[in-house]
């Protein structure tokens, strides 16, 4: 097991313009993508990696700059790991309304020749994986053999079976939900706010201003943050430790190590990532909701997708995304008598642990994916 | 190997194309031997972490629950039938669950180890708790929180309402079907649900 080694990414214009779900539509946009692996002749081996908030195309593999930044799913996706890119052909791609290179509210709005800031249309997880199946028709692959995501990507995963359900045969939803619940709502609500309210937001137009909210979108990562964290893993981490070894009297100064990781993670984000985008992708996330088009009925929804083939993931200490909500999704996929195997995976981290590589959690996904393999055949290996 | 011959045994009692639950199915073997033979469909529930993908790679679908915190997940007679092979014998709430295999299933078939077999009943009467092939832990040791035997099964059954189908028991790969109280080691039941509510 090792990694992929170098990647590039590689982008594909698309003209013809994209209807959105909000009854708004995008002409002309771009969507930044990896590949890794080979497809093979009858095209039957694609998996599709869908990400999650912050994430991007660069699942797997280093980039070839100063940092080689490391994908974010690396411990997954490579030779020999569990989505084993020796025998699939994996494809990751960077969302519309992101901020690492596919079109987004930083690039040129051609209607009025600025950045897009706020006037960026607001776009939901359908529409994502709606720009996905016109990326998988550009690469020539009809169906994928699975496709996979955590949280946000998971939502997107499930997205699929709803949406394209003929164009892909299996699904892998990990620490994922049917929809956000008012305490999820909430948080994103208050991240949103931090950025909005910040002096330099400028109404999203911030570009023209050469400003950059860095203050909300410290404070949306800080409480974010808190939210990937289970108390456990927090408490574990950094309890009660103070950062000067003892108490300095002071309201605005660090005092707690918690602090001062939490306020590095902020400064981090801050740096690289866009205002707008995270508007727009807490919103998504808000949006989503399957079961509404059906009076709530979350098992009416996935009728449509009873032919597909699912691997549903929850952790026992995700409070953000808790089993109960994955148990949903399983209940909904059993009242079809849909195929489907369901992991509650016992592991401390909270929300974070889809990022790492428990091995329980990894046992599991690679059983699935060598059923995949087995599945859609013509798989060398 | 008596355990397969078991296994073979109780899938004989499974109608073939059935829709099965397989309520603590370990390692998935009995659902993958009914899908490849009986072409029967449906999932299994396991609780331990490392049967999960045991069962994924025998392309088996398994939900991980703990059968404790009940069958909500599963609807009102989903299934044909609903196996409980040696799994009654870890659960507190027996009773429930026998309650709940009748709610979810038409047909029920359970298996548990029989207390009131011959050497089980010496040992006692020597004073001491057996240790057995069938039951090989030490009494304090056990995971079988529930003792009972063949004849208190028919009891409970009784009691909850359902009306039994096949009843025999298992020993050294082979069915017992004369005193199996005494003789089989496992007791095996197959019932459904009865015209009154029990």
């Amino acid at each position: 097991m090792h990694s992929i080694g170098v990647v590039h990414p590689q982008s594909l214009r698309f003209e013809l313009s994209l209807p959105l779900r909000s009854g708004a539509s995008i002409g002309g946009y771009t969507l930044v993508y990896e590949t890794y692996g080979t497809l093979n002749a009858e095209a039957s081996n694609a998996v599709l990696v869908c990400h999650a908030l912050n994430a991007s195309h660069h699942v797997a593999g280093v980039h070839d700059n100063p940092q080689r930044s490391e994908g974010w799913w690396d411990n997954l996706v490579g030779p020999g790991k569990p989505l084993d890119t020796d025998r699939f052909f994996v494809i990751g791609v960077n969302n519309l309304g992101s901020c690492f290179g596919s079109t987004g509210p930083m690039h040129t709005n051609p209607a009025t020749g600025r950045a897009y800031g706020a006037d960026f249309p607001v776009v939901t997880v359908e529409d994502w994986v709606d720009a996905q199946a016109r990326l998988i028709d550009a690469l020539g692959i009809r169906q994928l053999a699975a496709v996979i995501g955590g949280s946000l990507g998971g939502m997107q995963a499930l997205a699929w079976t709803l949406r394209h359900s003929q164009r892909v045969r299996h699904c892998i939803a990990v620490a994922s939900a049917p929809n956000l619940s008012a305490q999820n709502i909430a948080f994103n609500e208050v991240a949103r706010r931090a950025i909005t309210t910040d002096p330099d937001f400028h109404g999203g137009h911030f570009y023209d201003h050469g400003a950059v909210p860095a203050r909300g979108l410290r404070v949306a990562r800080m409480i974010g943050h808190i939210t990937y964290l289970s108390d456990d893993a927090m408490e574990t981490k950094f309890g009660r430790e103070l950062r000067n070894g003892g108490i300095g009297y002071t309201t605005q100064d660090i005092e707690f190590q918690i602090e001062s990781y939490l306020r590095h993670q902020g400064d981090k984000f801050s740096e690289y990532f866009d205002a707008n985008t995270y508007l727009l992708i807490t919103r998504a996330l808000d949006y989503f909701d399957p079961a509404s088009e059906h009076g709530g009925d979350l098992s009416a929804a996935f009728a449509r997708a009873r032919d597909n083939r699912f691997l549903i993931v929850s952790f026992t200490t995700d409070w953000r995304f808790a089993p109960a909500r994955s148990r949903e999704i399983v209940k909904a996929l059993v009242d079809n008598r849909a195929a489907v195997s369901y992991a509650e995976i016992d592991a401390p981290h909270g929300h974070d642990a889809f990022l790492l590589d428990d091995p329980r959690y990894h046992a599991v996904l690679r059983a699935y994916f060598e059923r995949v393999a087995l599945d859609v055949g013509g798989v060398q290996r | 190997m008596s355990e397969r011959r078991d296994l073979e045994l109780i899938a004989e009692l499974v109608p073939p194309g059935s829709r099965v639950l397989d309520l603590g199915c370990g390692d998935g073997e009995l659902l993958a031997h009914l899908g490849a033979r009986r072409g029967c469909t449906g999932y299994g529930v396991e609780i331990a972490d490392a049967n999960i993908p045991r069962c994924v790679q025998r392309g088996v679908q398994v939900i991980q629950l703990n059968l404790e915190e009940g069958l909500a997940l599963f609807g009102d007679h989903s299934f044909d039938v609903v196996l409980q092979l040696d799994t009654l014998q870890h659960l507190r709430n027996t009773e429930r669950m026998l309650r709940e295999t009748a709610r979810v299933g038409r047909i029920g078939i359970v298996s548990f180890p029989n207390f009131a077999h011959w050497p089980n009943r010496l040992s006692v009467a020597r004073g001491r708790m057996p240790v057995t092939k069938t039951l090989p832990y030490q009494w304090y040791d056990t995971p079988n929180i529930r003792v009972g035997t063949f004849a208190d099964f028919e009891v409970l059954a009784r009691r909850n309402g359902l009306r039994i189908l096949d009843a025999f028991g298992l020993h050294d790969g082979r069915a017992v079907r004369r005193w199996p109280n005494l003789r089989a080691s496992v007791a095996v039941f197959k019932f459904e649900r009865g015209q009154q509510p029990g």
